[in-house]
């Protein structure tokens, strides 16, 4: 029997999600028995090859591509998980929300210190993908079955709970690896 | 896809094995010319405008997450800038040991991190091979061995941060003017119990990078290969210092533009251009100007740049990579591998130092002094010189941020890399998914961390889409 694909994306987020996924270190190896790779930074593959039973979604959406590419996980995967605090509630990257956005593009690019822009002018190309107006959790986008919380979820998290779901077992996770720092 | 000037676009898009969110295209002419390629980063954060209000001792922990990958590096510039904030530069022993373990632990961690698991596959199995084994998952069923020393050594470094910052990823030591914590005996232990296993594998990773370069270098001598300018911090001996120094700089023959110039005086030295395809700024070393003053960053760099290096088996690697060229500045891409894993063995080196040093078990942690309104915190991180520059009100709140990440440096010099490889690789043939990889190689060669060059806002006309349930845009609004 073919083994169960995984597919893993970072939208607005940092990798740390993906980092902590690496932590599980040696038990790696084990992870590479158990499931094969489709579509995830740490390969090749730009798009999905087939169908997956689980897609972990690192970030929330902050722009059209990030929207783009979780719905192409969630018609892709069976499972769709919101890994870390930017999928579930937006994270960090989401304090932007509370600033108007001009002010934003004027600090980057015309006001900080070091900018050369006699100009004026700031980013503003077809190739570089539209801003939403604010950065928005995953489950409000599409439809999200499971939520691991952390900054990022420990390694310990990330592995029990593949385990189990790979298993068909309810992620019955104890509170030291639902709570963190 | 042809576009009605009879020209040709392609675009690789995301590019894969790096950390973060970046894209290429290439426009090629009717006879197959590469015309223009381009490396965009197509992602923001906003970080300089909304941690404004913000309390300065939140900056260490809140900066950290521009990247998951070297989130110490950030944590340690944020940390260097509030020690002065606080008037604590002057760090006591401890703090200070403490701080450059976990930065060592941080660029070990790093650098394995992206010659094992990312870039490995492409020296293993060709830049051309089956995507589906050009991967780490590839390098695990074919150079076992090798993979878990790839995954043992990254989780030695992720320990070390572990045990000097309280967790993994994103941890919380660092605060200003000092640490939160010492390393006690039984974690020192912990750690010493590893230490002569990575000491091996150091090595081995080294001679790896060294015999790969020096078999392949007619290929490698001119893959993405230009000549430019250096810079990196440097002790003030002329030693490499990847925690503390002062700014150096050097023509791609080896002359100094400046040097023990003051992190704090960096505004006089850099600027940075905005260009409108990209949202990561392009810096340049003002004297120069735009076309001439731009530089590389990182481990090719830092080796170019320094003198020497303070612990011997790095050192000796280090003569024998500078042998290569003469002593002049190596101006190879493909050379920043081997550079990593000099940089690599010093980590090693420097961590078995510091487990030895009395010390890490000080009782004296944080110190402070006459208070600041502003300050620069500058570090050599994994990829590069990170400078981070705010200024604090009286309430304690930020009022400024300015951030230069390592990988912004590296901009023009990877567009430069990407350019040059399109050019040799791609004109006038069949353009095939190998062909196109050739040019991630070039980008990987720079280790570049696109989260963290993110942090900028763009302008941008603002569109929000409203989907139904089955992907059908039910309603759009756009602005600007």
């Amino acid at each position: 029997m073919a083994k169960p694909r995984i597919a893993t994306t970072s939208l607005a987020g940092c990798f740390g999600c993906h980092m902590s996924l690496l932590d599980i270190d040696e038990r790696i190896l084990k992870l590479l028995e158990l499931v094969d790779f489709d579509k995830s930074p740490i390969n090749d593959f730009k798009e999905f090859t087939g169908r997956c039973r689980m897609g972990l979604i690192e970030g929330g959406c902050a722009n059209e591509e990030n929207v783009r590419v979780l719905q192409d996980f969630r018609r892709h995967c069976d499972i769709l998980i919101s890994v870390g605090d930017c999928a579930i509630m937006g994270g960090i990257p989401a304090m932007r929300n509370m600033v108007p956005l001009q002010e934003c593009l004027d600090e980057a690019y015309r006001n900080g210190p070091s900018v050369y822009n006699p100009s004026g002018q700031v980013p503003n190309d077809p190739e570089i993908p539209l801003l939403l107006d604010k950065v928005y959790p995953c489950h409000e986008v599409v439809k999200i079955d499971y939520h691991l919380p952390g900054c990022p979820p420990s390694a310990d998290t990330l592995w029990e709970a593949l385990v189990a779901l790979l298993n068909d077992k309810p992620v019955d996770l104890p509170y030291e690896l639902v709570k963190y720092d | 896809m042809v576009r009605g000037n009879g020209q040709r676009r392609v675009v690789i898009e995301p590019v894969t094995r790096v950390e973060g969110h970046g894209k290429v295209s290439i426009l090629l002419d009717e006879e197959g010319r590469v015309t223009q390629a381009r490396l965009h980063i197509v992602e923001f954060r906003g970080f300089e405008r909304f941690i404004q209000g913000r309390p300065f001792w939140e900056v260490p922990v809140l900066v950290q997450r521009l990247c998951g990958i070297c989130p110490v590096s950030h944590h340690l510039a944020a940390a260097k800038a509030m020690d002065r904030i606080v008037g604590g530069e002057k760090l006591t022993p401890t703090a200070e040991k403490m701080r450059r373990l976990m930065h060592y632990g941080q660029t070990l961690q790093s650098h394995a991190l992206h010659f094992f698991h990312l870039v490995s596959p492409d020296l293993l199995f060709g830049f051309d091979a089956d995507p589906a084994i050009r991967n780490i998952i590839g390098v695990v069923a074919e150079h076992r061995d090798l993979a878990v020393q790839g995954v043992m050594l990254r989780r030695f470094g992720q320990e070390v941060i572990r045990l000097t910052a309280g967790k993994k990823i994103h941890g919380t030591g660092a605060i200003p003017g000092g640490i939160n914590k010492n390393l006690t005996v039984e974690e020192r232990d912990f750690l010493l119990s590893d230490l002569d296993q990575m000491v091996e594998w150091s090595r081995g990773a080294l001679k790896i990078a060294k015999d790969y370069t020096v078999e392949n270098l007619t290929k490698l001598a001119s893959f993405g290969a230009f000549e430019s300018n250096h810079m990196s911090i440097v002790r003030d001996d002329g030693a490499m210092d990847l925690y503390h120094g002062h700014l150096r700089a050097l023509d791609a023959d080896g002359n100094r533009i400046f040097d023990r110039v003051d992190c704090s005086d960096y505004l006089d030295y850099i600027a940075e251009e905005v260009r409108p395809w990209s949202y990561m700024k392009f810096p340049f070393i003002r004297t120069l100007g735009r076309e001439k003053g731009w530089y590389r960053v990182g481990p090719l760099a830092r080796i170019n740049v320094c003198d020497s290096i303070d612990t011997p088996e790095a050192e000796a690697a280090r003569r024998e990579f500078m042998a290569l060229t003469d002593d002049r500045p190596n101006n190879m891409s493909m050379a920043y591998h081997w550079a990593r894993m000099i940089e690599l063995v010093h980590a090693v080196e420097k961590i078995v130092e510091l487990l030895h040093d009395p010390d890490l078990q000080g009782d004296d942690l944080v110190v402070s002094g006459e208070r600041r309104g502003e300050a620069v915190g500058v570090i050599e991180a994994p990829r590069g010189t990170l400078i981070h520059h705010y200024r604090v009100n009286e309430d304690d709140q930020v009022t400024m941020a300015n951030l230069i990440v390592s990988t912004t440096h590296n901009n023009e010099p990877m567009n430069r890399a990407v350019t040059k490889v399109a050019q040799d690789y791609l004109t006038g043939v069949e353009i095939t998914e190998g062909l196109l990889n050739h040019v991630e190689v070039a980008i990987r060669a720079y280790d570049p961390c696109l989260s963290c060059a993110t942090h900028a806002l763009g302008q941008m006309p603002l569109t929000v889409t409203v989907f139904d349930y089955e992907g059908n845009a039910l309603d759009s609004r756009s602005t600007g």
